[in-house]
């Protein structure tokens, strides 16, 4: 059946109303799509499958809006798909796994952009065409523009940050609570104009120009193990954004529904990280908490206190002899690209009959469920992976602890030292196993810029050097025993 | 005030209430596919970009200039990125999780 010959029968220049319904049930049945399909992202088993019922979603409402367009203007639209599509395919074959989190930030800031030029483009047809312009429309061309530009601008930010380009400590910059809250005020005086004016141009230009800025000023002073709130929280602003231009083209009751969507989504994911961090989302965004990450070599003793410091031959040695081991990986495992070499520590150490678990801290790493990427990269079986909860269970029958490349999660001072800008985070116990080893470059601080007393604990061995190194030379000396 | 614009309120607040809900339950070790996937669906924009670039031209009335056509196409590429890459990691992720 040719679409096109039903779109040319109709002798009138805009889609007749059945045609209009038609499309509105197909934007139903992909909002139901989406649904059904984020559902199925409860379970490892079903998440792929969720996946492609999204994909499937977005298809069907694609295809729908073809019904209602001029057919030599669609073919246009069809070459412009193909190229953005073949671009997206391209980066998203060739991506490592270790640089997800900022792909993610990428891809998210160009959503960003793309609704602003959306609503820009629904502007140029307002200010063309005769008549007086709806207001509501008004009102959400800036809503749009104003959350577009700033998921942009605060995704590239955020992208650079965690590829490392853009410096990971938080940038402070001088009254920037002030600054960001006279650049929202000053946004929607914006914005309250652009509707009074009837969609001057310059208020609009304005707009982006500031909410360009804006989105750096919001995202810069952020430091990068702060990222997961960020990146959930640009993640629901680009929802929000589709959502805004919904309203402005015919009310689309696809962009709407979507949009709201992943707003949720991100929101609540937002709130969980802040949950698991103790810390209100107001304080990641302004207290501009954190250093850089550590880097350099201070020794076994730093201001006056010596930890204990062992080698992979000890560590071989305690780790046969165990019966349960936790490990609990952290960003230091992500940045030494470790989780392959953990993998194989944990396969040679089931073999000789000892349990292997991982601790999983929901704000381990630079991005919700970074360190679970990674393992599941690494083959490491999903029922292997406890979270916070499930891992303080377990840990006081685990007769070794191993960390790895973490630092802040395992910090004893979040239970007891009020002072601390980690104190109430929930942490993964495990100063409470037989033995803990951590395994860490050196006794820099971590993010936090604070101390750990976990390090000169009684029970506590460090080992020194780079952790995939550090995980080889285990595996070496376990075999030779 | 008009309907359409309370009607769409209307549902774009149950949407969010819908959102809430689903995600609630994603677990802790699939945030990272939740996070791509739901950012590749936040690319339903295509199909606002779509509707303008492709909208059909009213005799003397709302035509859109080139211009502005571009402006859309433009925004269908970076929507696209968006959703096709989107989709397209978050898929490599989730092959990633298997079982013993």
């Amino acid at each position: 059946m040719n679409v096109f010959l039903i779109a040319q029968a109709t002798p009138t220049p805009t889609a007749d109303s059945w045609t209009d319904a038609m499309i509105d049930i197909a934007y139903l049945a992909s909002a139901f799509l989406f649904i059904y399909g984020l559902k199925w992202l409860r379970s490892p088993k079903t998440a792929r499958k969720g996946n492609a019922l999204a994909a499937a979603g977005m298809l069907l409402a694609v295809v729908a809006t073809f019904f209602a367009a001029d057919p030599g203007a669609l073919l246009w639209a069809i070459a412009a798909m193909i190229v953005g599509g073949g671009i997206g395919a391209i980066h998203a074959a060739r991506v490592q796994m270790t640089q997800m989190p900022q792909m993610v930030a990428l891809f998210n800031g160009f959503g960003g952009l793309a609704s602003t030029f959306v609503v820009v483009g629904e502007w140029i047809k307002i200010n063309v065409s005769d008549g007086a312009p709806r207001n509501d429309a008004l009102a959400m061309i800036g809503l749009s523009a104003l959350i577009g530009c700033v998921t942009f601008s605060g995704s590239l930010i955020a992208a650079g940050k965690l590829q490392g380009v853009v410096s990971g400590a938080p940038v402070r910059i001088p009254g920037q609570v002030f600054i960001n809250g006279a650049a929202l005020l000053i946004s929607i005086a914006l914005i309250v104009a652009l509707v009074v004016t009837g969609g001057a141009g310059w208020t609009i230009a304005a707009l982006i120009a500031l909410a360009l800025v804006f989105g750096v000023t919001l995202t810069l002073p952020i430091g990068g193990a702060d990222m997961p709130v960020m990146v959930s929280l640009l993640n629901s602003y680009s929802g929000l954004a589709a959502a805004a231009a919904g309203f402005v083209v015919d009310y689309n009751k696809a962009l709407i529904v979507s949009g709201a969507l992943v707003g949720a989504s991100g929101l609540i994911l937002t709130a969980i990280m802040c949950k698991a961090m103790n810390r209100s989302l107001a304080n990641v965004l302004f207290a501009g908490v954190g250093g850089a990450d550590s880097t350099g070599d201070s020794g076994t003793t730093i201001e006056g206190r010596t930890a204990k410091s062992a080698d992979a031959d000890d560590v071989a040695i305690l780790l046969d002899s165990a019966q349960r081991v936790m490990i609990v990986p952290g960003y230091g495992m992500a940045v030494a690209q470790a989780q392959h070499a953990v993998r194989e520590l944990a396969d040679e150490l089931k073999k000789r009959g000892v349990t292997v678990v991982f601790g999983v801290h929901p704000v381990a790493g630079r991005m919700p469920g970074h360190m679970n990427v990674l393992l599941a990269e690494a083959n490491v079986p999903y029922e292997q992976l406890l979270d916070l909860d499930q891992a303080n269970a377990e840990i006081e029958s685990c007769d070794a602890a191993m960390v790895i490349g973490a630092n802040d999660v395992v910090n004893p001072a979040a239970r007891t030292d009020k002072s601390s800008p980690i104190y109430g985070m929930p942490i993964i116990d495990v100063d409470k196993a037989g033995v803990c080893f951590v395994l860490k470059r050196s006794l820099g601080a971590g993010y936090a810029g604070v101390q750990n007393d976990l390090f000169f604990a009684d029970r506590t061995l460090m080992v020194f050097g780079d952790a995939k190194q550090t995980l080889q030379n285990v595996i070496a000396a376990l075999i030779e025993l | 005030m008009n309907e359409l614009l309370i009607v769409s309120l209307f549902v774009f607040a149950l949407a969010l209430m819908v959102g809430s809900e689903i995600i609630q339950k994603v677990p802790q070790t699939l945030h990272t596919p939740l996070m791509s996937g739901s950012n590749a669906i936040s690319g339903i924009t295509i199909v606002g970009a779509i509707a303008l670039a492709t909208i059909q031209h009213a005799a003397g009335e709302n035509g859109l200039p080139w211009w502005a056509r571009g402006v859309a196409l433009a925004a269908i590429v970076f929507a696209m990125i968006n959703v096709v890459g989107g989709f397209l990691v978050t898929d490599r992720m989730l092959k990633m999780f298997r079982k013993r």
